[in-house]
C-alpha cells in the first residue's frame, strides 16, 4: 500500500536518458515495496525507458501524465523478484 | 540442490553483448546487465535534442536487449570516476580520445566490485578477439582481465574457445563446449548465432559506443580543456559539447550557437550558467558565452550570433543579452559578413 507520504518527487528536467532513469533507480533503491516515485521529465524518451527499466526490474507505472514539455510519471516500487 | 550461478553482463546495447548475455542463460546461467554511464555515452542524448529526431523516439537499447533477454538491468553512473580514466589512460588513447583499453579495464573493475556486493559469481563481456584494432586483441584480453582484478572470473562467452579457461568453466559452473570461437572483425558468426537464438532484430554497431571516438567531438573535448588550462569538465560541459555551433573567435571565450529549435529549447536550460543572446529584431537562435568577456567581446559575440539569424543581411540587428543573474541589456549590431567569419573559429 502507499499514501502520498511514501512518495518520492525526482526532478529529471532537462536530463538526457539515461539520467532520468538513473535518478528513478538510485530513489527506488532507497524505497520499500509499495512506495512511489514519481519523476518529472523533459526528455520525452523518458517516457519509453523509464517504463521499459520498471518493467525489467519488477516495478509498476502508474500514470503518465504530459503537459507542454514536461513528462510525469509514477512508478509503485515492486517486491525484489525471486532469482 | 545444485547451486544458481549468477553472472552480471556487460551490456552496451549492441548485439555482441546481447549474444554473451544469451549464451549463459543458454547454460542456465542467471544473468542481470550492467549498464556503465560515463556522459559520453551515445544512447539518448542529441536525438532527444534536435526536434526533428524527436519525432522518432529512439529507445535505449541497453534496455531493450534487456527487455528481450527478460533480465534485469542496472545503470551505473561512473560520471565523476571516469574522469581519471580519461584523463590519464595508462594504455593511451585511440584514433580519437577514447581510452577504450582503459575504459574497459575500468567497467570490468567496477562489475567486479558489483558482483561482490551483490553476491554474484563471474563476470561477462560481449568482447570478441579482434573485433575492434587496439582495444580487442589477443594480448589486451588478459590485460584487462588482469588489471582489473577481475582475473578467471571475467567470461568471454563469444570467444572464449580461443582464450585459457576461466574460473566458470574450470569450476564446472558452464560447460566451457557451449562457448564460442568468433574472432577477427567479421561480423557473420554473430548474425547467424543470432538467427539460431531467434533475434530478428538488434542495434547495428556504429563503430564506438561513445563520443570519445567521434572526431569533431573529441576536437571540441581537447578544446575545453585548452581553454580551461586543464583537463577536467562537469557532466552540463560534456553534454554542450553535442549541441549546436561551437566557435571560439577568441582564446577566452566559446559561443554555442543553437542550429535549430529543438537546440535553442536545450540551450535554455543553460541561462543561469552562461550569458546568453538572442536576436529580438529577426528570428534567430539563441547562443551561450562560455568564458570570459569584456563588454568589447560581447558586442563582437552579438555580431557573430547576428550573422547566423534571418537579420544576416540587415544593416543592424537587435539582440538582447542576458547575464546569469537574469538582468538584461539590449545591444544593437551590425552582423559580421560572411568572409568576416574565420574558419578556424570554427571548432
Ligand atoms: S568506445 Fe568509449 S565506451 Fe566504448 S570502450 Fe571505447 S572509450 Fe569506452
Amino acid at each position: 500500500m502507499s499514501n502520498s507520504e511514501d512518495t518520492i518527487v525526482v526532478d529529471a528536467r532537462r536530463l538526457l536518458c539515461p539520467m532520468p532513469v538513473i535518478r528513478v533507480q538510485n530513489a527506488v533503491k532507497k524505497l520499500m515495496p509499495g512506495a512511489r516515485v514519481e519523476a518529472i521529465c523533459t526528455d520525452p524518451g523518458a517516457l519509453s525507458d523509464i517504463p521499459v527499466w520498471a518493467r525489467i526490474n519488477g516495478h509498476k507505472i502508474i500514470a503518465t501524465v504530459s503537459r507542454d514539455d514536461e513528462h510525469i510519471i509514477t512508478l509503485e516500487v515492486g517486491e525484489e523478484s525471486p532469482l | 540442490m545444485t547451486k544458481q550461478y549468477k553472472a552480471a553482463a556487460l551490456i552496451s546495447g549492441g548485439l555482441d553483448s546481447m549474444l554473451a548475455a544469451r549464451a549463459m542463460q543458454e547454460q542456465g546461467i542467471y544473468v542481470e546487465g550492467l549498464n556503465f554511464f560515463t556522459g559520453f555515452c551515445v544512447e539518448g542524448h542529441t536525438h532527444a535534442i534536435r526536434k526533428k529526431d524527436q519525432a522518432k523516439p529512439k529507445r535505449n537499447n541497453a534496455l531493450w536487449v534487456a527487455e528481450q533477454l527478460g533480465m534485469k538491468l542496472h545503470f551505473v553512473d561512473v560520471v565523476e570516476e571516469y574522469k581519471e580514466v580519461l584523463f590519464n589512460p595508462k594504455h593511451g588513447y585511440g584514433a580519437n580520445l577514447n581510452p577504450c583499453l582503459d575504459c574497459k579495464i575500468f567497467m570490468v573493475e567496477k562489475a567486479l566490485e558489483w558482483i561482490k556486493e551483490h553476491d554474484f559469481d563471474f563476470i561477462i563481456t560481449g568482447e570478441v578477439i579482434g573485433q575492434r584494432p587496439k582495444s580487442q586483441r589477443k594480448e589486451t584480453m588478459p590485460v584487462i582481465a588482469r588489471e582489473s582484478g577481475a582475473e578467471g572470473l571475467l567470461l568471454r562467452p563469444l570467444c572464449g574457445k580461443n582464450l585459457p579457461a576461466t574460473t566458470p568453466e574450470t569450476e564446472g559452473w558452464i560447460d566451457r563446449a557451449g562457448l564460442f570461437d568468433f574472432s577477427g572483425r567479421t561480423r557473420k558468426p554473430q548474425m547467424a548465432l543470432a538467427k539460431q537464438y531467434g533475434f530478428e532484430e538488434y542495434a547495428q554497431p556504429a563503430g564506438g559506443c561513445c563520443f570519445l571516438t567521434d572526431a569533431p567531438y573529441a576536437v571540441k573535448l581537447a578544446d575545453l580543456w585548452k581553454s580551461r588550462g586543464e583537463k577536467a569538465y562537469e557532466l552540463d560541459d560534456i553534454m554542450l559539447l553535442k549541441v549546436g555551433r561551437h566557435l571560439r573567435p577568441k582564446p577566452e571565450f566559446k559561443i554555442i550557437i543553437s542550429r535549430e529549435e529543438g537546440e535553442g529549447k536545450f540551450l535554455q536550460g543553460y541561462k543561469k550558467q552562461y550569458i546568453s543572446l538572442k536576436t529580438t529584431s529577426h528570428a534567430g537562435p539563441l547562443a551561450l558565452l562560455d568564458g570570459r568577456v569584456t563588454p568589447e567581446d560581447l558586442a563582437f559575440a552579438a555580431r557573430i550570433v547576428a550573422r547566423y539569424s534571418q537579420g544576416r543581411n540587415a544593416d543592424q540587428v537587435e539582440l538582447e543579452i542576458r547575464e546569469k543573474d537574469g538582468t538584461t541589456q539590449t545591444i544593437s549590431v551590425a552582423p559580421m559578413a560572411v568572409h568576416e567569419i574565420r574558419k578556424e573559429w570554427l571548432l
